[in-house]
């Protein structure tokens, strides 16, 4: 059991926790996981730490409403109780500091850079933080990102916030040809389409990429193989090898026809869901 | 041993076998002829004097016989249930040359049944002992040594990496052959104990080896962490959707009760034929699962033949009357799947026997032109597994064997770390709930002398 102290909605769908898990926090380091499971017979989902307070004993996590599970995490309150959490699980990303790196952040994977990046500028890296969103209300954690790096690049779908156009597309400029803000090292966080795009253009370039996979686990330490994605060639766990990996060695094919794996199932659990709700509401 | 219809059964979860009347129990157990040397003690790893437990049931003295098992082995219930008495005990008993053997396994399991059924004693005292020892993992190891240490007056903490205790006692085994309420009444037998269970924390990920000491201040530790690494084929078309590890198959089962999807949260695939890699228990397990969770088509692929299976024999004549179809000598060599990334098809080579090879075991060599096609939805691997690196990982100066296996000092069960022992699964490789419970046992009276005597 784990208490929600703070509890603050960054979009309609997207909500960030501070969690009461002592343990948890006093062991995370920046880029791990935990696995929260949050009802009986509730499924194990992973969830990125985003941030962690060792003195408070708070880790926090932002969840984007999208499924059964995530919604009835969504629902919680200040004052109520996480079911189950564990971790820290996974690995940090394996990055040398000294230079230039730019995290690259997608819809609520943004809010997995703040603590990565604070943590990248405070080993002595050069920071820069490029975040995205189809409008300029859809960006989170705007001021804490800020805070975090030397330089914030907002990009939004519409042009309502910085750069009118994707995260990729900005990344580009940043790289090319001379640019003063070519980075030597990229990491993304992110929907599986951009941290690919991501991979896609980063590759040839000699910038060492890491990307942040998610996919389907259950217990989060090697148990059950669900989350094996090829690295390279070679199968890997993601969850006890990753979960950052070599983003131009990730076979995305795969990864993303394995994360359709249950798509069916969870459109009818999420309906069924959405029914019960109305139910209720009557 | 009266059993469920077939049909009946194979379309639930609900346990396979009844269990014994008293009268049936008296009748079984006046089968044993009382053997000047009782043989069949030899057969069992931990050594339960079975001839005493046997007479004190002919004798209608149950209290007496739950009492001769439990001293012996503190899993009863399960073990009676899930043991390879054909390969132990039952394989020595004399009546089994020219009759049946003596039916242990059922004895044993009528006897910890009774016990369950009968009111909570007084509860024990609280523990007396200052020293307070850790156990990392709740399966079959951790549980005996920390009852075991727990009678000692010990404070034991059990530690637990998944939100309920148990380990493969509750992701792997299903309940068709284990049910859950045998292994919820073990674990608050303990707690009456005073045994303390923490689920969710990872022992070398939420708190280190090292810390358990510094900053927990546990005086000692036992790991019985398993072997819960489930192993590939690496064969090609492994990462298709609807290829499972044995392991992921059952959690999503047993764990996480994906047969009652959607009403629980955690989905399964599981499509018109399933096939099943391998022919231990897990995969007799995995394939009887598949059945009942609507496999028109349960199969199991082998490719040794029906005489290498390592399946316990109950389990294999249950599979094959609730409908599993095996192809034994039939070596899988490449999953097959369709533009979308689903499974549709494994591709074996039929094999035979050749000459024997390192394990003893005839050697199966494929038969040259003999690639075909098993049309399937699903394949899952039950091909083994190994113990879990996490630990050793993050621990140093935890020794362990090229093969992951904890390296372990042969008496005590002392790990390459002081006051750290270890035992079960994690030591010897996947083997059997009684080994782990032998050495969990083991391993708690090794942590009392060396506690006790300071050392």
């Amino acid at each position: 059991m784990a208490v929600i102290r703070e509890k603050r909605d960054l979009t309609p769908i997207t909500k960030m926790l501070r969690v009461e898990a002592p343990l948890i926090a006093e062991s995370a380091k920046a880029g791990q996981f935990v696995i929260v499971r949050v009802r009986e017979r509730g499924e194990r989902i992973p969830l990125t730490i985003t941030d962690y307070d060792r003195d408070r004993g708070l880790v926090t996590i932002v969840v984007q409403e999208v499924g059964v599970t995530t919604r009835c995490l969504g629902a919680l309150r200040e004052g109520e109780e996480i079911l189950d959490i564990v971790g820290p699980l996974g690995e940090p990303p394996q990055l040398e500091a000294g230079g230039h790196v730019i995290g690259v952040g997608g819809g609520y994977g943004a809010a997995a850079l703040l603590c990565l990046m604070r943590e990248r500028k405070e080993l002595g890296d050069r920071t820069t933080i490029i975040v995205g969103a189809r409008q300029k209300d859809l960006l989170i954690l705007v001021d804490e990102l800020r805070a975090v790096c030397d330089r914030l690049e907002l990009c939004t779908d519409d042009g309502s916030a910085g750069f009118k156009g994707l995260v990729t597309e900005r990344l580009r400029q940043l790289i090319d040809g001379d640019s003063p803000q070519r980075p030597n090292r990229v990491l993304a966080i992110g929907p599986m389409p951009m941290m690919r795009a991501v991979a896609d253009t980063t590759r040839g370039t000699g910038i060492a990429t890491q990307a942040s996979l998610d996919p389907l686990m259950i217990d989060g330490t090697g148990m059950c193989g669900g989350c094996r994605v090829t690295i390279g060639g070679e199968v890997k766990f993601a969850c006890v090898d990753g979960p950052f990996f070599d983003a131009h060695l990730v076979d995305f094919d795969e990864a993303v026809q394995r994360s359709k794996m249950y798509v069916k199932e969870e459109a009818l659990a999420t309906c069924r869901q959405s029914e019960a709700v109305q139910a209720d509401a009557r | 041993m009266p059993q469920r219809d077939a049909m009946e059964r194979a379309r639930d979860f609900e346990e396979v076998n009844k269990g014994y009347c008293f009268a049936h129990a008296m009748f079984e157990a006046e089968r044993c002829l009382r053997c000047q040397d009782p043989v069949c003690m030899e057969g069992c790893p931990v050594r339960i004097p079975i001839a005493d437990f046997v007479h004190a049931i002919a004798a209608g003295d149950l209290p007496r016989a739950a009492s001769i098992l439990r001293t012996a082995n503190p899993l009863p219930a399960i073990c009676g249930r899930v043991c390879p008495q054909e390969s132990q005990c039952e394989l020595k008993c004399h009546m089994a040359k020219r009759f049946g053997p003596v039916a242990v396994g059922h004895l044993e399991r009528f006897v910890a049944d009774w016990e369950r059924s009968q009111p909570v004693g007084e509860p024990p005292p609280s523990p007396w002992q200052s020293a307070r020892v850790a156990v990392v993992g709740s399966g079959p190891a951790g549980l005996v040594c920390a009852g075991q240490l727990a009678r000692q007056g010990y404070p034991v903490t059990v530690y637990e990496a998944l939100h309920a205790p148990g380990g493969v006692l509750r992701y792997g085994i299903p309940e068709f052959r284990l049910p859950n309420a045998i292994l919820d009444w073990e674990i608050e037998a303990l707690k009456r104990l005073g045994v303390e269970f923490v689920n969710n924390v990872v022992i070398g990920k939420t708190i280190t080896l090292d810390d358990l000491f510094d900053r927990h201040g546990f005086a000692a530790v036992f790991i019985g962490t398993g072997a819960g690494l489930p192993k590939f084929l690496g064969i090609p078309g492994e990462n298709l959707n609807g290829v499972y590890s044995a392991n992921e198959f059952l959690t999503r089962i047993n764990l996480m009760q994906a047969f009652q999807f959607p009403e629980a949260d955690t989905p399964l695939k599981v499509g018109k034929r399933v096939a099943v890699i391998g022919s231990g228990n897990t995969a007799m397990d995995a394939v009887r699962s598949a059945r009942r969770l609507g496999a028109e088509q349960a199969l199991v692929v082998y490719r040794r033949s029906e005489a290498e299976m390592t399946a316990r024999i109950e389990e294999y004549h249950h599979a094959i009357e609730e409908g599993v179809e095996f192809h034994w000598l039939t070596n899988p060599v490449e999953v097959i799947g369709d533009d979308d990334g689903w499974v549709t098809g494994l591709k074996c080579l039929q094999m035979e026997l050749g000459e024997p090879d390192e394990s003893g075991r005839a050697r199966p060599v494929p038969i040259d032109g003999s690639e075909f096609e098993l049309p399937v939805d699903n394949v899952v691997l039950s091909i083994g597994t190994t113990p879990n690196p996490l630990l050793a990982k993050t621990t140093p100066g935890l020794a362990t064997h090229p093969w992951g296996g904890l390296v372990v000092d042969e008496n005590k069960g002392e790990t390459s770390r002081r006051r750290v022992y270890a035992g079960g699964d994690a030591v010897t490789g996947a083997a059997t709930v009684i080994l782990a419970a032998g050495a969990g046992k083991s391993a708690a009276e090794a942590i009392h002398q060396d506690l006790s005597a300071g050392i």
